[in-house]
């Protein structure tokens, strides 16, 4: 039976190409794999080789002809017996083209949404019910304390890292645990960042629900690849099939006095990505009941401590198994001036401006947004609504930042709102200094969150 | 024709016939056929501008992945970059269901959200189709902690190729793996190319299997055109991982006919070299000749595999067009695994 040999695309991207060559003449027996021709893209000459065997009958495209497009018949291979003279020039077949893409011919109406999030409502229930007992405790305690009950309740739950074992924690976290869970679920790692941040995401594959500690964020920088590509894309890459339920956990942000390279805010790195959740606590009570819904999501969670944080103390409700839901913002203090919205350290920011705007008879509504993706934007357009003015406060780098994010999102949903242009209070966009007064320069201050609320009530 | 199987060569230096038995003969056949045809027929796809992107094909290398399957039990695991057909067409997968993904459409494993590096099935424990170099090596360690943490008893299979040899994580892996005594095998198919590469341009110290004795890493080179030497090798390595002593590394000395992927001009080797290859190690060739030595098959009944085979690639050509392309809704499932289309911005 005579077939067709189409021009064929030999790259991604090519739409027709020259027949250079040809290297099988009319009545040549073709074996599948023989080179048949020469083909040039626009990148470069190309084989072309034979799939089945046959003889070629007929070439139909000239050797030196230009502009050949993709899928044109270029020459008839043949069976023993038939010859290239019964062969009537086949009527071009209808190659069976890639259908085309329903979003050419619908209007843009599903492909274009930015995502189909229904109007957000704001979730204001409390975090626990009036009246729970309280009990002081550093956010360290709380990180620690979470942990240990997601382990004891879940044996697939484990933690891996640079001195989580032996050495109780570069920071303290997992002090304890080792002793209490053993090596199998406290494995100390050798300094190997994309490896262990791999073998880790390779264990949720396999079944496991893997906590992976960064002594710090910015030594994630060198697991990037497999946080980004290898856990947050499988789910989405296998149809469904398999993903990587697992927390990466650690400090993020500056300490103090170390440098360039260890004092950086990934929020919005991580934040951008779909498939990541993204938290960030501030005080002890969201460090204890977000990680432990970190540890229990069926997706990686990216969660961002600070190292300052942790020896700080706050109240944490006495309730059996406490969690916090993610995608729900706290109002750390309501107002009704200016809205305030922030997350981790620079909450602490934002309420110590909001005491000296309180002096000075400006109300503010403090917002800890906590979790960053998902992010309750109902909370924030609620208090946008009633306030009309609004400074978000972060650490990170001024470009591209969560302030810029939320913004957007407030010009578009809110606009008719807003009596003042949004400010966004950023760390300075410039590598963090040693120096220490450069370093405190180079950092948000609560003065400058003061300032800018002044600007966007004209005060 | 010079040819002269490995397999049967050693045979002939031990003075024995291969210990293999005809079905298992025919087994490896039929399975490397499949393979080399259904690649055949995607880069015919391809051409046609039915399967888009990236398209790597495995064509040469197909007794690395058949050796090693028959030397790999139920539950094992496998683990992959983006030449993946042939390893999931050898631990089992639908050919349509690949050829499918390939073509972009619902019929495919991954829904035509993967393509052709990133195609991934639990029931048949293949872990992927990874497209960053290198990145599945600490992976496929990370499937094996697993099961050594669940003490379940089965191996992984972590390929990668003499390119990603060169990447740093697969040194970081070696040590915690050999440290973790982990249930994996590092499988490197050295086909001699990085893209366009060859490894005597990239590599100082050839001997990839050798780099894992700075790690205690036992390892050896393996001709991976005689998959009777893969599966011997397999077994070697297997029976290392479920004793418990640990990671083992199999260097598999192969070779790709086609590009590195779809646009590869190819200008980094000779056609001689290649047509080499083809006339005198290939894989399936070598095992034609020990059927038809051995007096295990006729002319005829390889014929009517051969048929057999172009009719199951056919078929799942058929069904990798005739599938539609996935709703557009698709567009916003599987993102999260709680609640699949919001939690974004």
């Amino acid at each position: 039976m005579a077939t067709e040999i189409l021009m064929p695309a030999l790259s991604p991207t090519m739409e027709e190409g020259t027949l250079a060559k040809w290297l099988k003449k009319e009545g040549d027996t073709v074996s599948a794999g023989d080179i048949l021709a020469e083909i040039e893209t626009d990148k470069a000459t190309m084989e072309f080789e034979a799939v089945d065997e046959g003889i070629l009958g007929k070439i139909l495209i000239a050797e030196g002809t230009q502009g050949v497009k993709v899928n044109t018949p270029i020459a008839v291979m043949v069976d023993e017996g038939e010859s290239a003279d019964d062969i009537a020039a086949p009527a071009p077949a209808a190659a069976s083209a890639p259908v085309s893409t329903e979003s050419e011919s619908t209007p843009a109406t599903i492909a274009a949404q930015a995502a189909p999030a229904p109007a957000p409502a704001a979730n204001v229930s409390p975090d626990w019910p009036e009246g729970t007992k309280m009990k002081t405790m550093t956010v360290r305690e709380a990180l620690r304390e979470a942990m240990d009950e997601e382990m004891a309740r879940d044996e697939t739950v484990f933690l891996m890292g640079e001195e989580v074992g032996e050495y109780q924690g570069a920071y303290k976290i997992s002090q304890g645990l080792l002793d209490k869970y053993g090596p199998r679920r406290v494995v100390d790692t050798p300094i190997s960042e994309i490896g262990f941040a791999g073998i880790g995401v390779g264990a949720a594959f396999g079944g496991l629900r893997p906590i992976v500690e960064f002594m710090t964020f910015n030594f994630a920088m060198q697991a990037i690849d497999q946080i980004i590509n290898s856990a947050a894309k499988t789910l989405y890459m296998s149809g469904g099939q398999m993903g990587a339920p697992m927390v990466f956990r650690g400090p993020n942000g500056a300490a103090a006095r170390v440098g360039a390279q260890h004092s950086q805010d990934y929020a919005a790195w991580y934040a951008q990505i779909p498939g990541l959740k993204v938290v960030m606590p501030y005080s002890a009570a969201d460090a204890k009941g977000l990680m432990k819904t970190a540890i229990r999501d069926p997706n990686p969670v990216i969660f961002l401590e600070n190292e300052i944080l942790y020896g700080r103390s706050f109240e944490v409700p006495e309730v059996e198994d406490f969690t916090i839901p993610f995608g729900k913002a706290k109002i750390e203090r309501p107002g009704k001036d200016v809205t305030l919205i922030s997350f981790g350290i620079s909450v602490g920011h934002a309420l110590a401006a909001a005491e000296t705007l309180a002096a000075e008879g400006i109300d503010a509504e403090v917002i800890n947004l906590r979790s960053l993706r998902p992010l309750d934007y109902g909370t924030v357009l609620e208090s946008v609504k009633k306030t009309n003015r609004v400074v978000t406060v972060e650490e990170g780098f001024p470009v591209a930042s969560i302030g810029n994010h939320l913004s957007a999102y407030i010009m578009e949903n809110a606009f008719d709102y807003l009596d003042a242009p949004v400010i966004n209070c950023t760390g300075k966009d410039v590598p963090m200094p040693y120096a220490a007064n450069l370093e405190k320069h180079a950092l948000i201050t609560p003065a400058e969150v003061v300032e800018a609320v002044k600007k966007v009530t004209y005060k | 024709m010079a040819r002269k199987p490995a397999a049967s060569k050693d045979a002939a230096d031990k003075g024995a016939t291969p210990n293999v038995s005809k079905d298992e003969l025919l087994k490896f056949y039929r399975d490397m056929l499949l393979i080399r045809r259904f690649e055949e027929k995607a880069g015919q796809l391809y051409g046609m501008g039915l399967i888009g992107g990236f398209c790597h094909l495995y064509i040469g290398q197909e007794a690395v992945v058949v050796g090693l399957e028959a030397a790999a039990e139920e539950g094992d695991k496998r683990i992959t970059s983006y030449r993946d057909h042939g390893h999931m067409l050898a631990c089992g997968m639908d050919p349509g269901g690949v050829m499918a993904e390939l073509t972009g459409r619902e019929g495919g494993y991954s829904k035509g959200k993967g393509g052709s590096m990133h195609m991934f099935s639990k029931e048949k424990h293949f872990y992927g189709g990874h497209g960053i170099v290198a990145a599945q090596v600490p992976l496929g360690a990370g499937l094996a902690f697993a099961d050594k943490y669940l003490g379940n008893g089965r191996v992984t299979f972590t390929y990668f190729g003499d390119g990603a040899a060169n990447q740093g994580q697969v040194y970081e892996t070696y040590n915690m793996a050999e440290l973790w005594d982990l249930p994996v095998i590092f499988v490197i198919e050295n086909n001699q190319y990085a893209m366009g590469m060859s490894v005597r341009r990239s590599t100082k110290s050839t001997s990839f299997f050798g780099r894992g004795e700075a790690f205690g890493i036992a390892g050896e080179q393996v001709d991976g055109m005689d998959v009777l030497a893969v599966k011997a090798a397999g077994e070697k390595a297997v029976a290392h991982c479920r004793a418990g002593k640990g990671p083992y590394i199999l260097e598999v000395m192969t070779y790709r006919y086609r590009g590195h992927s779809m646009s590869d001009p190819a200008k980094y080797r000779t056609r001689e070299e290649v047509q080499k290859m083809r006339d005198e190690r290939d894989a399936i060739e070598n095992v034609r000749e020990l059927l038809l030595q051995g007096k295990h098959a006729t002319e005829d009944d390889l014929k009517a595999i051969d048929k057999e085979i172009k009719d199951i690639v056919n078929q799942a050509a058929e069904f990798s067009k005739e599938s539609p392309e996935p709703s557009l809704d698709e567009l916003w499932t599987d993102i999260y695994a709680d609640d699949p289309a919001t939690q974004n911005a």
